[in-house]
């Protein structure tokens, strides 16, 4: 709260300075603005910008290295026996500092030790919070100072302005690329310690997946394997499912919205085909797992046949219905692209419509329509709410639709979720499987792309 | 003249009849394909929303149990101080006890007492104290309080799923007592209809014309007009023995027979739990009213008392970082790459990066939060803030190419004419191409917003799934969002909550048609063509 209130603090002094440097430009003229190179604002903003840009530059980086520097100290002042505990002991001794540092946590006493690194703690995170206080204060003060020795008639604060503003929308412009990088180096470099633990043949080519890993020296079948084709697996059947739903009712839908249906059914039916785009994934899911997986298994048994109650198909035939919307709308936007000379040329020779549809527009637009069916896939592979709630948790190699399978999502989340150490094989599993899922996501969507626009080229 | 291709075609003809209706019906089916797969879309969205309408719209709703409780000086407050801390700490379960045996004077066993408890919800004590310590003055009334049922009493009533045959009974029905076990006695053939009705549905209870009951199999019961409730344990056509429920008066003017179904050892309210409920009701004390609960509390264990309160805070707090962080950023990329950016490598670089940024599955952006905002920079867990920047990075790609359609619809004219009448490059865009593209690309945003509202899978891997029980009151404090609290209620394995996780939906939902209307409405009202 309190560092919403010092950037508060900080927001309101630009606005002072604004101003300050609006009347000081005014009266450095005479109060007349002819004589001003820029207009009055440019130099309050001039002077704004001078004082907000460094000081909130510090406060944010100050924010980011302040725990780690703080942690340290700590950790420094800590009697001996505690700083030479094993690392991880180290971080639960920390957390429970900063837990017990606001005083709310009753209950527990905590020991002599303790309660004094409580006390270094509350202290130094006192003693840095007023000295960020204090460094911002003289930042913003000295570049108040700067901006204001600047101004004078002749001063060109305009360009200045201008080119500090062009400056700030190249930094966000470049964001998405930092996330990019980010992504990457999060996941490379985790996945990097994982494969130091793990080989990577055995990762990738391994046939068994079970990740328990021990939490005493000599546990019984606790030593993990990580042999990833199974999750892989079963991702693929769950895809494949899906798909099976979502191409055929979704490239049909598109192909009666574009070619078949009137303006007024169109204009009903393509928003509530939206709608199901709309509803979030953890919707599905409870759908998956409370509707489909019953009555799945009600007619399996009906028929005969031993189904799972995690079964693969609730779970693939609901992604289907998420993803038709996907289908369907991209293709239509692929069919309709299809220039109308070539139906009517198809019409005049006499072939019906449905001839014109299969015969030639599909044939016009199968790049695109294959571009889109793999960006569905892509976001079939990726999702994940859905499989997180019906699909199964142990990974099992089969190619029965009716079994409990496991997909790569369901891994990263059961792996990640809960109780957790950060430096164990089972942690760095969940980042070996998000390379692998954003390495294969990014290769279909590349291509996918490509193809769309290769496609668009064709007909512009 | 033409004669001569006549003898070739002739043949041909109803052939080819044939094949034009080969045709014309190969047309109907694909255009009946067509709109069965539009139909089959429809038809799960209407299922979808339907089933969830239809188990969700019972959690609006809360069942109170009416009980005349005293508020006895003595147990309260026996020194008479009304200090307080001596009304804070009053034991109210006692008083609540007490009330209780006043409504069902032949409950003593102490543990049909519990049981008798466990019809209100856990919360009932706290509620007595809430009315003391608000109004001390109601120390020494005795008040009809409206107190919450547990979940179970409140499944039983929404659910309506026991179903109770009643059936006047003939004949003076005399009674004989020997402790808990009464014999029945009304005249020969006075059980014809209960045996008959059992004998068709378990053949395997009856032996020798005489019927053993038990917990697996349904209920047969003898109520009397003044609410006397017999349980019978075996009888024949013409008499029965049962245990008492609800003590008759001795010789009851009008009684009936009930067949209880499903057999007691199938449901979760046993057969005492639901005579007394059944008193009650007759009483008039169980009522239905709307539950303000669900609004007020946030999440609990107890699915009576569990709210979405915590959780839509939380997704507020987690939405206003959200757009504080991608709002700003998204517009001024947008700006720079569609008005500024030389046609270069770097550019080409950025462009397609947004483009793949888009369709990164979201559960790569959790794992980026976990590994860099949370390991490296440190934030806290299970914050709206770490999630609010999370979702605020994967929204990015979403409001840049919206912000970047927005931009480029505007024509070049504006432009030319700004820039003609002397502004510079930046005071073309702001003063003039911006206000333009504005409605544009808040509809982006708010299309961006709705879908971070409804995102699940990123806040997972940030901790955002713990059990809160606090509403969050700011930005670091731990919070979950309404999503992943349908997911935790979803997981749950009380059946009360699947009941509530459908409300919750149903408020997610309203909230997303808000946005979506929004952004409509925006777009309908504020866009213009060139």
């Amino acid at each position: 709260m309190s560092n919403t209130l010092l950037i508060a603090g900080l927001l309101l002094l630009m606005t002072m300075a604004y101003v300050h440097g609006r009347r000081r430009a005014l009266s450095s003229a005479a109060g007349r603005r002819v004589a001003l190179h820029s207009l009055p604002s440019y130099h309050g903003l001039y002077i704004a910008l001078w004082c907000g840009l460094p000081a909130l530059a510090l406060a944010i980086l100050w924010l980011v290295l302040e725990p780690s520097i703080v942690r340290w100290m700590v950790v420094a002042s800590l009697p001996e026996a505690q700083r030479s505990l094993p690392s991880g002991e180290l971080g639960l001794l920390l957390n429970d500092v900063r837990n017990l540092a606001p005083g709310n946590v009753a209950g527990r006493q905590p020991d002599a030790a303790t309660a004094a690194a409580v006390e270094t703690y509350r202290t130094l995170k006192s003693i840095v919070f007023w000295a960020m206080v204090a460094a911002v204060t003289a930042v913003a003060a000295f570049g108040f100072e700067v901006g204001r020795r600047a101004i004078a008639p002749a001063f060109r604060a305009r360009q200045r302005v201008e080119r500090t503003i062009l400056w700030l929308l190249v930094a966000a412009s470049t964001i998405a690329v930092l996330t990019t990088i980010g992504i990457v180096l999060s996941l490379v470099f985790e996945s990097a310690r994982f494969f130091d633990k793990v080989s990577p043949f055995e990762f990738l080519f391994g046939l068994e997946w079970s990740p328990q890993t021990a939490l005493r020296e000599g546990q019984v079948g606790s030593s993990g394997t990580f042999g990833a084709v199974p999750v892989f697996a079963g991702t693929l059947m769950i895809t494949i499912i899906a798909m099976t739903v979502a191409v055929p009712v979704g490239l049909m839908s598109a192909i009666y919205l574009a070619e078949y249906a009137s303006p007024r059914v169109r204009a009903w039916a393509k928003p509530l085909l939206e709608v199901l785009a709309g509803i979030p994934t953890v919707v599905y899911g409870f759908f998956a797992a409370l509707t489909m997986a019953p009555a799945i298994r009600e007619l399996g048994t009906f028929l005969g046949i031993e189904v799972a109650s995690e079964s693969a198909l609730a779970a693939g035939i609901v992604m289907g219905v998420m993803i038709i919307p996907f289908v369907s709308s991209l293709s239509d936007d692929v069919i309709n692209a299809v220039p109308q000379t070539l139906r009517d040329g198809s019409l005049a020779l006499g072939a019906t419509h449905s001839e014109t549809v299969i015969r030639v527009v599909l044939p016009a637009a199968l790049p695109g329509i294959v571009g889109s069916v793999l960006l569905a896939v892509s976001r079939a592979i990726g999702e994940t709410m859905i499989v997180v709630m019906a699909a199964g948790l142990s990974a099992r190699l089969t190619a029965n639709p009716f079994d409990a399978v496991t997909t790569v999502t369901v891994q990263i989340v059961s792996l990640l979720v809960g109780d957790q150490e950060f430096d164990s094989a089972k942690t760095l599993a969940a980042f070996a499987l998000g390379l692998l899922l954003f390495v294969i996501t990014l290769g279909l969507n590349v291509v996918a792309l490509t193809v769309v626009r290769k496609y668009r080229e064709m007909y512009d | 003249m033409t004669d001569a291709p006549l003898p070739i075609a002739s043949p041909r003809r109803p052939n080819l009849s044939r094949r034009r209706a080969r045709r014309r019906a190969a047309e109907r089916r694909f255009r009946w394909y067509g709109m069965a797969a539009i139909g089959f879309a429809l038809l799960v969205l209407v299922v979808l929303i339907g089933g969830i309408v239809r188990t969700g719209y019972g959690a609006f709703l809360a069942t109170e149990i009416g009980i005349d409780v005293a508020f006895e000086a003595e147990t309260i407050d026996p020194a008479g101080t009304r200090a307080p801390a001596t009304l804070s700490d009053a034991n109210y379960r006692t008083v609540l006890r007490k009330a209780l045996a006043g409504a069902f004077p032949q409950v003593t066993a102490q543990r049909d007492q519990q049981a008798l408890m466990g019809m209100l919800s856990s919360s009932a004590d706290f509620r007595l104290r809430g009315m003391v310590l608000d109004n001390p003055s109601v120390i020494g009334t005795t008040q009809r309080v409206w107190l919450k049922a547990s979940a179970d009493i409140d499944t039983l009533r929404k659910a309506d799923d026991i179903a109770v045959a009643t059936t006047a009974g003939a004949g003076a029905l005399q009674l004989l007592a020997d402790g808990a076990t009464v014999t029945l006695r009304a005249g020969p053939g006075a059980f014809t209809g209960l045996f008959a009705d059992l004998a068709a549905r378990r053949p395997d209870a009856v032996t020798n014309g005489r019927a053993t009951l038990g917990s697996h199999l349904p209920g047969y019961m003898v109520e009397t007009a003044d609410g006397g409730l017999l349980r019978l344990t075996s009888f024949t056509a013409n008499e029965a023995t049962g245990d008492i429920l609800l003590a008759p008066e001795a010789a009851p003017a009008q009684w009936f027979t009930l067949i209880v179904s499903p057999p007691e050892g199938d449901r979760r309210i046993d057969d005492r739990e639901l005579a007394w409920y059944r008193a009650l009701d007759a009483q008039g004390r169980v009522r239905t009213v709307f539950n303000t609960t669900l609004f007020t509390s946030a999440d609990s264990r107890e699915p009576e008392l569990a709210g979405v309160r915590g959780a839509v805070v939380g997704s507020l707090l987690t939405l206003v970082i959200c757009l504080l962080l991608s709002f700003p950023l998204g517009v001024m990329a947008a700006v720079y790459l569609e008005e500024f950016a030389p046609k270069n490598r770097w550019t080409d670089l950025i462009e397609v990066n947004i483009n793949n940024l888009a369709a990164v599955p979201s559960i790569v952006f959790g794992l980026l939060g976990l590994a860099v905002l949370l390991g490296f920079f440190g934030m806290p867990r299970s914050a709206p803030f770490a999630g609010g920047t999370v979702l605020a990075l994967m929204t990015l790609p979403t409001i840049i190419i919206a912000a970047r359609a927005a931009l480029g619809a505007v024509p070049p004219s504006i432009r030319e004419a700004a820039m003609g009448m002397g502004a510079s490059p930046l005071q073309t865009v702001l003063h003039h191409v911006m206000p333009l593209a504005l409605p544009g690309i808040l509809t982006g945003t708010i299309i961006g917003m709705a879908r971070a509202l409804g995102e699940t899978a990123p806040l997972l891997m940030i901790g955002m799934v713990a059990f809160i029980v606090d509403v969050p009151g700011g930005f670091t404090d731990p919070a979950t969002v309404l999503p992943v609290q349908i997911y935790l209620w979803a997981d749950a394995p009380e059946r009360a909550f699947v009941e509530k996780t459908s409300a919750a939906i149903l408020v997610l939902l309203a909230f997303l048609v808000v946005m979506n209307l929004a952004a409509v409405i925006l777009r309908r009202r504020f866009e213009r063509r060139w």
